[in-house]
């Protein structure tokens, strides 16, 4: 079983962004990079099925710019095969073009399963995985917290609203994955040097003859509203008594 | 304009997600048709009648559609797309994991999560984890989008729309539904609760779960809540989890006992309208948005709390 991952490298989750006072973006100067954690634990995934003599072969895909190299890279170290770039300015790709650059990596590829991360931590649209099954008339497993492959069918367990869910789909497929499908490994530093030697195509979007156009115009990026921190109360009895006086909420 | 809404139901009932979106699209402004796609659905579809605003509902039954797999509920709504303008749907997991596949189907680029309508084609919706707001125009013909059902306030009952039935095509037999193991509980339902009370990892264990928060959770009639950290460590099952990828709530009061504040469960909670933070470490970030702190050893201030709240009661 061959496995595509793609992967975004995204603003790191611990950093606190900036919003440009113009409106005008996102302060992404000098802000540390990584790859998105959701993708994180798509690659885990992935590389553990291959351990698991599952997989055959894992390929990682990024789209974005010269950079996103580093998070392939890392995706490498942590045990995927081969990478591929699909190299873009330095501006946001939307879900529905990365999407359609996917299904023709797929077409190329032919991966009986796509791995990758339910949402990234920027945009937050939660929306690549199920466009590009659409695209592919293939089914989905979306907020994965449990794979299994199991010949022409994959068992997915989803994390929805109520609990749990559990889906077959037949393979091929794609599978988004939700935080407690697993927990990814640190790369050990001989597998950081192996990475460095694994193959990592570069391409273009004009390659797939795809349009990256945005479709949709962001007008502005504000500040959302801020909230105070308020009083600290000396004990639980203060504490109730203001709830119910003050703030009116009991 | 005429806009189709998907209902969130469980056949046998309809959830209070559809109200919250039939509420985002009375704010795009149209006719309002609800969608219930399912099987043997019939007492959510008259629920969806009554929603104030809602001119018909459209009511799909087929056994491929008992489930909601997204694979036939977009083949379901790409077929009625026809005549419409936009199609809504909650953020709900249902939402989320169907809309992205319609928009696909149609060729159009999806607005996630939409928390305010500006005008007509033009929205505002959180970005990194709720630190930014960014507002986006559409111009897309169609388009299509999801409303985080926390920014909206249900629309009320008293209409009584038509119910329509129509056919579903031919089942897609793609995926298929295996089992579900949903979280029973008889506390409201954290999406919609007034009060919510969310335990962090200072509570230890899930037993104390049980012991310290659901107790004052049964005084003043709020659900229980959880950080990612509480989630990750077995406590308690996923569907508690409040966060950025988790559930997004603003009841009332939210009560955060042993949460940190981590900026991912900020962004599930920080528009509540009261929150108050119950933690030992004076300087956790959750007292930054917190409107009343309370620096407290939880296993002495939960009890005390229970007690306080009953006298109050």
């Amino acid at each position: 079983m061959k496995l595509l991952v793609p992967v975004k490298r995204v603003v790191d989750f611990n950093v606190k962004i900036r919003v440009r006072p113009d409106g005008s973006g996102i302060d992404l100067a000098n802000v540390k990079m990584s790859m998105n954690p959701f993708d994180e634990i798509a690659v885990e995934e992935a590389v553990r099925l291959k351990e698991k003599g599952v997989a055959t072969e894992v390929v990682v895909v990024s789209i974005g710019p010269t950079k996103s190299q580093d998070i392939i890279r890392t995706a490498l170290a942590i045990g995927a095969d081969r990478g591929i770039l699909i190299e873009t300015p330095d501006t946001p790709v939307e879900p529905l073009a990365v999407a359609k650059l996917l299904k023709a990596v797929v077409e190329a590829e032919k991966p009986d399963l796509v791995v990758l991360g339910k949402q990234a931590i920027d945009d937050d649209c939660n929306q690549t995985g199920q466009m590009l099954a659409a695209l592919l008339g293939w089914p989905q497993g979306t907020f994965a917290s449990k794979v299994e492959p199991n010949g022409s069918k994959v068992v997915v367990t989803r994390e929805v609203d109520g609990g749990l869910e559990t889906v077959s789909l037949n393979v091929p497929a794609v599978v988004t994955t939700d935080l407690r499908l697993n927990e990814p490994r640190y790369p050990s530093l001989p597998n950081i040097m192996k990475a460095k030697k694994k193959p990592l195509d570069t391409k273009k979007p004009e390659d797939f003859g795809v349009d990256i156009a945005p479709r949709l115009k962001v007008l502005k990026i504000s500040e959302p509203a801020t909230r105070k921190a308020g009083v600290k109360v000396g004990s639980v009895a203060e504490l109730v008594q203001k709830l119910k006086n003050e703030a009116g909420v009991l | 304009m005429a806009i189709l809404v998907l209902a969130e139901h469980t056949n046998d009932a309809l959830l209070p997600a559809t109200g919250k979106a039939v509420a985002a699209a009375k704010d795009i402004g149209g006719d309002i048709h609800v969608l219930v796609a399912g099987h043997n659905a019939k007492v959510a579809a008259e629920t969806a009648a009554k929603l104030d605003g809602v001119a018909k509902v459209l009511h799909a039954d087929a056994p491929q559609l008992e489930h909601q797999l997204a694979e036939e509920t977009a083949a379901l709504i790409g077929s009625l797309i026809d005549g419409y303008d936009v199609f809504l749907a909650p953020s709900t997991t249902t939402g989320k994991n169907v809309a992205p596949r319609v928009a696909a189907a149609l060729d159009v680029m999806q607005i996630s999560d939409i928390t305010k309508v500006v005008a007509p084609d033009t929205f505002e919706r959180p970005i990194y984890a709720g630190n930014a707001i960014q507002t986006v125009q559409s111009p897309e013909a169609k388009k299509v989008i999801t409303a985080r059902i926390s920014a909206f306030p249900s629309v009320g009952e008293g209409g009584s729309a038509a119910i329509e039935a129509v056919t579903a095509p031919a089942a897609v037999g793609i995926s298929a539904f295996e089992k579900a193991e949903l979280t029973k509980s008889d506390r409201p339902e954290l999406s919609s609760a007034k009060i919510i009370i969310s335990g962090g990892r200072g509570l230890q264990s899930g037993e104390n779960f049980k012991k310290y928060l659901e107790p004052i959770a049964d005084v003043i009639g709020a659900a229980v809540g959880a950080s990612r950290a509480a989630v990750d460590a077995g406590f308690v099952p996923n569907d508690m989890q409040v966060g950025q990828t988790g559930k997004v709530v603003a009841p009332d009061l939210y009560l955060a006992v042993g949460i940190s504040g981590a900026i991912q469960h900020l962004a599930g909670m920080k528009d509540s309208k009261i929150i108050v933070a119950i933690n030992k470490d004076g300087d956790a970030p959750i007292f930054q948005v917190a409107d009343y702190g309370l620096v407290a050893d939880l296993f002495q201030a939960l009890p005390e709390l229970e007690a306080e709240l009953k006298k109050a009661g």
